[in-house]
């Protein structure tokens, strides 16, 4: 990858960082942590790796993304409106009567979500499923699962991954954001999970742990997920909770947060002097 | 729609009834896919699924998991059906079937064998008396109870082409031939099995036979009940329910379930609203299951005939008052 692509990808994330705060900043509070942590991998999956057309969301041959961790659905909608799946000004409307944008990510309402979420560990089977469905009917495209740290609590999640290891779900990449942070607090606090990468290892996934805020990183991880072969991928993403906006960074508690006028102007002009160094 | 009871039974089992018409679906139907949770030799798939593990997926004992994928499977354009025994058909994934599946609209069959006194040798662990009142609570569930394995047959190839999540609920063993072979059965609309004035008796699934049995009984005593097969639980078929309960005066609710929140629930529900009759039920009460042979169990929580007739003598005596 040269340093232009590079770049392009991270100005991409900054801008999902703007626009999941815009909408939550509309309603005034909301999940920044969880949704700013995925930032760069959403760019990096929508700027790079996956195949799709906001023109025609339902398009089949299309690449699906489920983010199980449903409640990051500003981060998603963020880069969803970034990319032209429904006007920007639609982020105005996050959570608000009649919206089609609610807190959690539902496949029957807003165009470019692929699988409704929310309650946790159900995404990983329904993208297991979804994966395995694709791959039966003879379609090349893939299926991504975004999973949150403090997600994998639930027993339904190890299901999913030990039946996508066994069918041999190889057009499935799993994307475990390991923040290290749950809604209690520190995941070391709440219910230590261990180390992810002899888990899924054990489990018999092609697994790679890289920095999850560091798109040539994630690129690189993704790139790989190409390759075919016989197994389900899984690539622990090392994030920090609320990446990008170094006051989410660190405050004690950063799952959802009230987002201050103030605040918000001063965040989102951090991010986007960064961009304009980016693009010089 | 014609009946042939006589208290025969039919000589199929229940489990290759679901067997023999789930293989045959797969093998017309390109989109229909079946996903079981180790209980393929309960219903005699497990060869075809041998020979073909990606039409019959082999999920593991993880209902919820199978649920799940089933859901993942239906959005990407299968009509899959899913089996395990009732209680983890029910309880076990109910937040899998109700998100899962009708929250996010992905249309899936569940086949729930064994419910209720049904489960018989397995025991109170294995015995949903709850099953039909957990799915009367999912936003657009379809639930089936079916009666005989014509209906059985039937019902199983509908589900698969309607929208939402259905529930099957059926015993594997025997039933009594009730509906001659090719009868059309229509969701929403109960079936009026036999005509009757002195009280209406509204049974589902293995009840029928016992309300069918009751019937002959009580008339050779001169009293004529309505016998009806409601065949969806969900939806339920309230206008045949009222003009029945207005001619008779008095509705006797038979079912293999508890009498919390089925059946008997749903139809006091449309009486209180539509068309107020004295009821009664023939149904478990607020207890849990215990081991047996079904036919013992059944005498234990009062799902015979015998109880039936005794239901209707008394509800006679009350609708007079």
């Amino acid at each position: 990858m040269d340093l232009r692509e590079i770049n392009d990808l991270k100005i991409l994330a900054a801008r999902i960082r703007i626009a999941a705060l815009t909408a939550i900043h509309s309603l005034g509070s909301g999940h920044v942590g969880g949704s700013l942590s995925i930032a760069d991998a959403l760019a990096v999956l929508y700027g790079r790796e996956m195949k799709y057309d906001p023109a025609d969301p339902a398009w089949p041959e299309r690449d699906k993304l489920v983010v199980s961790k449903g409640h990051a659905g500003p981060g998603v909608y963020g880069t969803l409106a970034t990319l032209g799946f429904f006007p920007y000004e639609e982020l105005l409307t996050l959570n608000k009567p009649g919206t089609h944008l609610p807190s959690h990510c539902d496949r029957n309402l807003t165009p470019g979500i692929d699988m409704t979420t929310g309650s946790l560990g159900q995404g990983t089977s329904l993208a297991v499923g979804m994966a395995l469905g694709d791959k039966l009917k003879g379609r090349t495209n893939r299926v991504f699962l975004i999973v949150g740290d403090g997600e994998s609590n639930e027993g339904q999640v190890w299901e999913a991954f030990s039946f996508a290891a066994a069918k041999k779900v190889s057009n499935l990449v799993v994307m475990l954001d390991w923040n290290k942070r749950q809604l209690d607090g520190w995941t070391k606090d709440t219910l230590p999970m261990g180390d992810y990468v002899a888990k899924f290892e054990a489990f018999g996934f092609d697994t790679v742990k890289v920095d999850g805020n560091d798109a040539e990183a994630l690129s690189a991880a993704l790139e790989h997920t190409r390759c075919g072969g016989d197994k389900p991928f899984a690539i622990v993403m090392d994030t920090v909770k609320g990446a990008g906006v170094p006051e989410v960074e660190n405050m004690d508690m950063n799952h959802s947060i009230p987002v201050s006028d103030e605040q918000f102007e001063r965040w989102t002009a951090e991010l986007k002097a960064q961009i304009a160094e980016w693009e010089a | 729609m014609k009946t042939i009871f006589t208290g025969e039974k039919d000589p199929r089992l229940a489990k290759s009834v679901i067997g023999e018409t789930l293989t045959d679906m797969l093998e017309t139907d390109p989109d229909v896919i079946y996903l079981d949770a180790d209980l393929m030799s309960c219903i005699g798939t497990l060869k075809y699924a041998k020979t073909h593990p990606d039409r019959a997926i082999e999920c593991g004992v993880a209902e919820a998991n199978m649920i799940g994928v089933a859901c993942g499977l239906a959005s990407a354009g299968f009509k899959p059906v899913c089996h395990t025994f009732g209680p983890f058909a029910s309880r076990r994934c109910f937040d899998q079937v109700f998100l899962s599946g009708a929250y996010a609209k992905n249309d899936i069959t569940v086949i729930g064998t064994d419910p209720g006194v049904t489960a018989a040798l397995n025991g109170g662990t294995h015995m949903p008396f709850e099953d039909t009142a957990l799915y009367r609570t999912i936003p657009t569930a379809t639930i089936f109870d079916p009666t005989d394995m014509v209906q059985l047959e039937n019902v199983l190839r509908q589900s698969v082409d309607m929208p939402g999540v259905k529930y099957i609920r059926i015993g594997r063993k025997d039933l009594p031939k009730i509906y001659e072979a090719d009868t059309l059965f229509e969701v929403g609309k109960a079936l009026v099995v036999r005509e009757g004035k002195d009280a209406t008796v509204i049974a589902a699934g293995i009840m029928l036979g016992e309300a069918l049995t009751a019937a002959e009984n009580l008339s050779r005593l001169g009293i004529e009940i309505e016998v009806i097969d409601p065949f969806t639980v969900k939806p339920l078929d309230a206008l045949t329910i009222c003009r029945s309960a207005r001619k008779t005066g008095a509705v006797v609710v038979a079912e293999n379930h508890s009498i919390h929140g089925g059946l008997y629930n749903a139809v006091l529900e449309v009486l209180a609203a539509g068309c107020p009759v004295p009821a009664a039920a023939v149904a478990v009460e607020d207890e849990f299951g215990e081991v047996g042979p079904q036919s013992y169990l059944q005498k234990r929580f009062g799902l015979t005939a015998d109880h039936i007739e005794e239901e209707v003598k008394e509800i006679i005596q009350r609708k007079h008052v």
